[in-house]
């Protein structure tokens, strides 16, 4: 027999989701972190361009450019996991794949994440 | 989950083929196809980051292939993505506070960033080839 309710009939009474306003807050927080942590990569960036390795690395290896580059680090990686979220559960209709999708994305986030962490510790410890 | 049936049988809204592609809707997208150009840009700066970590070598070896002529465009590529998303981002801002809806606003704020992301793109390369000295 057909179900005749609409979905928005099944969830109510159910209560919240529990999450509100939080994905949106964290991606607005990331965003304003991001504009200048955003102006100090790429200043840094055109600075380091030519420079050999030994000046790259007591750039990068020094504790203010460390500790910028690791909260650069960390604030782009929790708002790109944010924004691909968004993507996939825009564009991915099948529960199943969605589901894969959000986990690999979570996945790729800490992978990288935590490459560029150790790089930058490694490099203000003296690689 | 709803069943498909109920679901299906339901007219849909037009979708985007059916309207006409504006400015405003160009900018939408690109700041979605940015954002994804730089989740997958951050393997790059990872790369970087890494190379310069292992040591005098591979980093010579990464070096190489970032001041490559391709390399160059991809990174090229990847500051105006940067610069890009930035900017549609502080339009977002302005949106948050109740401001700038208004219709002329809003293509404007459409142009400026656009026009913004491509002007601040070459501003950033020509201080960048000005400080390295090698035009």
């Amino acid at each position: 027999m057909a179900d005749m309710r609409t979905p928005l009939n099944k969830v109510r009474g159910l209560g919240s989701a529990k999450e509100g306003a939080d994905h949106f807050w964290r991606q607005r927080m990331t965003a304003l972190a991001n504009v200048p942590l955003t102006i100090f990569f790429v200043v840094t960036l055109i600075s380091l361009w030519g420079k050999d390795y030994a000046a790259v690395t007591s750039y990068l290896g020094s504790p203010v450019v460390g500790i910028v580059m690791l909260a650069l680090v960390v604030s782009a990686m929790v708002h790109m996991r944010l924004g691909m979220q968004t993507i996939i559960e825009d564009y991915v209709h099948s529960e199943g794949i969605k589901v894969l999708c959000l986990m690999l994305n979570t996945f790729f986030v800490i992978l990288v994440g935590l490459s560029c962490v150790y790089a930058i510790v490694k490099l203000s410890l003296g690689a | 989950m709803a069943s498909a049936k109920t679901v299906d049988k339901r007219p849909l809204s037009p979708h985007l083929q059916i309207y006409k592609p504006m400015l405003t809707t160009l900018m939408s997208i690109t700041h979605r196809i940015t954002g994804a150009a730089l989740y997958v840009g951050t393997l790059l700066v990872a790369w970087w980051l890494f190379a310069a970590a292992t040591g005098p070598e591979y980093f010579d070896f990464v070096s190489g292939i970032a001041n490559s002529k391709f390399g160059r465009f991809v990174i090229f590529l990847y500051t105006w993505a940067l610069l890009h998303h930035m900017l549609g981002g502080i339009r977002h801002f302005i949106w948050d506070t109740g401001r700038g809806f208004e219709l002329p606003t809003v293509e404007l704020l459409a142009r400026a960033t656009i026009i913004g992301s491509l002007t601040l793109t070459f501003v950033v390369w020509a201080i960048a080839y000005a400080v390295r000295g090698a035009f």
